[in-house]
């Protein structure tokens, strides 16, 4: 016995990808299933929905809707300096590579609200490289982008990050970097002059400039096999030889087609080096 | 062997387990036999913000290899897979595994609803999930979509359980194909025809 409900909610899923695809220009089609159909459903019951086909409906014939309800495609979860170790390399292994560059270019693939672009503008002030590098700040959510680039988190969060920041190795104290108003941290803008905010879809996006570094962190998870291989191949291309890519704590190269085209560097914090040829 | 609480092709296994759980996972995990056929996942509750030991400490008494969740991980009969600290475990389809950091669920991060069901999903009916001892109600909602889905669902004895309420919230919620002490358990997936 096979349970019929699943295969037509797996149907009207597809379905409802294709139409959000064909109406809007986004592309959900390669992401993980397993993961989507809990968000969907999440969305069915935030919006009252008994089929995916009524969200479907809503989608398509009311913009405004689709804007509310794209937050439940795309999931926003981080931390500043989250996975202190990661950071910790960052600076001990691959900052030292970087200073030998003139000028460093640096993509934060799916930077979601913003707290790892915060955070590497942080490291990289505190190692003396911020003036001379630019970060790309990439997502397709453009509710995500304009949080992200207003660096502002609630008061709360800070000590979290506060502890994450020392366990990263950070040079001074993070209150340094943001002024507290009204229950908000708002971090100094002078961190992100050098950042640049921009919408690109790892789906449907091609390359848009040579880069030194990507850290694309816990994004690749939401993906299927082959849409990691796209993302990957993008990341492959931008890279410069001998450039440095740094996925999740749970995200490894060596399930997908690329793996050839970069040696781990530092293996435990999940940071390739793309090959020199 | 009975067949009515084992599924008639059995390709996975789904663990959940929350307080009082390594003890009683010892019991289950290390009496599988090497050649043991499906796979098996677990999602046993843990600190979120540390690394786990599960691997470590299962590693040495169990006669099948071991290993920790990663994203896409290809699936293997005869493992045992156990979901890492603050990411959800998923089965994205028969053939692979996925994580996730969606919100927590019931206050955890993995989740055994989110293990459960995405399991109940990708195998159908042949699956047989396992809910033991904890102190919550994780798992409950999963047992009832396994069994939704055709597969087999054995809930441990809460009077042997530490902790009962998980296995009563499951039983209360949506009901088991067996109840089980954990040595009629180990018996019974002994008993399987390699």
């Amino acid at each position: 016995m096979t349970d019929e409900s699943t295969h037509l909610f797996d149907l009207e899923l597809k379905l409802l990808l294709e139409a959000v695809y064909l109406r809007y220009h986004y592309d959900f089609r390669g992401y993980a299933i397993s993961s989507l159909r809990r968000r969907v459903r999440h969305a069915m019951t935030r919006f009252d929905c008994a089929r995916v086909s009524d969200l479907q409906h809503r989608i398509i014939h009311e913009p405004t809707f689709f804007a509310e309800a794209i937050q439940y495609f795309t999931v926003q979860v981080s931390e500043m300096f989250r996975d202190p170790d990661y950071f910790r390399a960052l600076r001990e292994e691959v900052v030292p590579v970087l200073t030998t560059y003139p000028s460093i270019k640096i993509w934060v693939a799916g930077c979601s609200s913003g707290e790892e672009v915060w955070s590497l503008a942080i490291l990289l002030a505190e190692e003396g490289l911020l003036e001379r590098s630019v970060i790309y700040a990439t997502d397709i959510n453009p509710d995500a982008l304009v949080k992200a680039e207003q660096g502002t988190y609630r008061v709360e969060r800070m000590a979290q990050f506060s502890r994450n920041y020392v366990a990263a190795g950070g040079r001074g104290s993070l209150s340094d970097y943001y002024t507290s108003a009204y229950g908000n941290a708002v971090f100094n803008r002078r961190l992100t002059r050098q950042v640049v905010f921009a919408d690109h879809s790892l789906a449907t996006d091609s390359v848009f400039s040579e880069v030194h570094l990507v850290s694309c962190r816990n994004v690749l998870i939401y993906f299927n096999r082959e849409l990691q291989d796209r993302a990957v191949g993008l990341f492959s291309d931008a890279l410069i030889r001998k450039g440095f890519l740094g996925l999740g704590s749970k995200e490894s190269l060596q399930f997908g087609a690329h793996a050839s085209m970069f040696d781990t560097f530092v293996p435990a914090q999940r940071i390739y080096q793309r090959k020199a040829s | 062997m009975s067949g009515h609480d084992l599924p008639a092709a059995l390709d996975a296994i789904v663990i959940g387990a929350s307080a009082g759980g390594v003890q009683a996972l010892r019991v289950l995990l290390a009496s599988l036999p090497v050649g043991f056929a499906p796979a098996v996942f677990v999602v046993q509750h843990i600190p979120r913000d540390r690394p786990s030991l599960l691997v470590e400490l299962f590693g040495h008494v169990c006669a099948l290899p071991v290993v920790e969740a990663e994203d896409k991980q290809p699936i293997q009969g005869g493992r045992i897979v156990f979901a890492p600290p603050d990411y959800h475990l998923l089965i994205e389809d028969r053939t692979a595994v996925a994580l996730s950091l969606d919100e927590v669920v019931r206050y955890s991060r993995p989740s055994i609803d989110v293990l459960f069901e995405s399991a109940a999903a990708a195998f159908d009916a042949n699956l047989l999930a396992i809910l033991l001892t904890g102190a919550n109600e994780d798992g409950a909602e999963g047992v009832a979509a396994v069994r939704r889905a055709g597969g087999k669902a054995w809930v441990q004895c809460p009077s042997e359980a530490e902790s009962p309420t998980m296995p009563e919230s499951a039983l209360a919620l949506g009901g088991a194909d067996a109840i089980l002490r954990l040595d009629a358990m180990c018996q019974r997936l002994q008993g399987r025809p390699q």
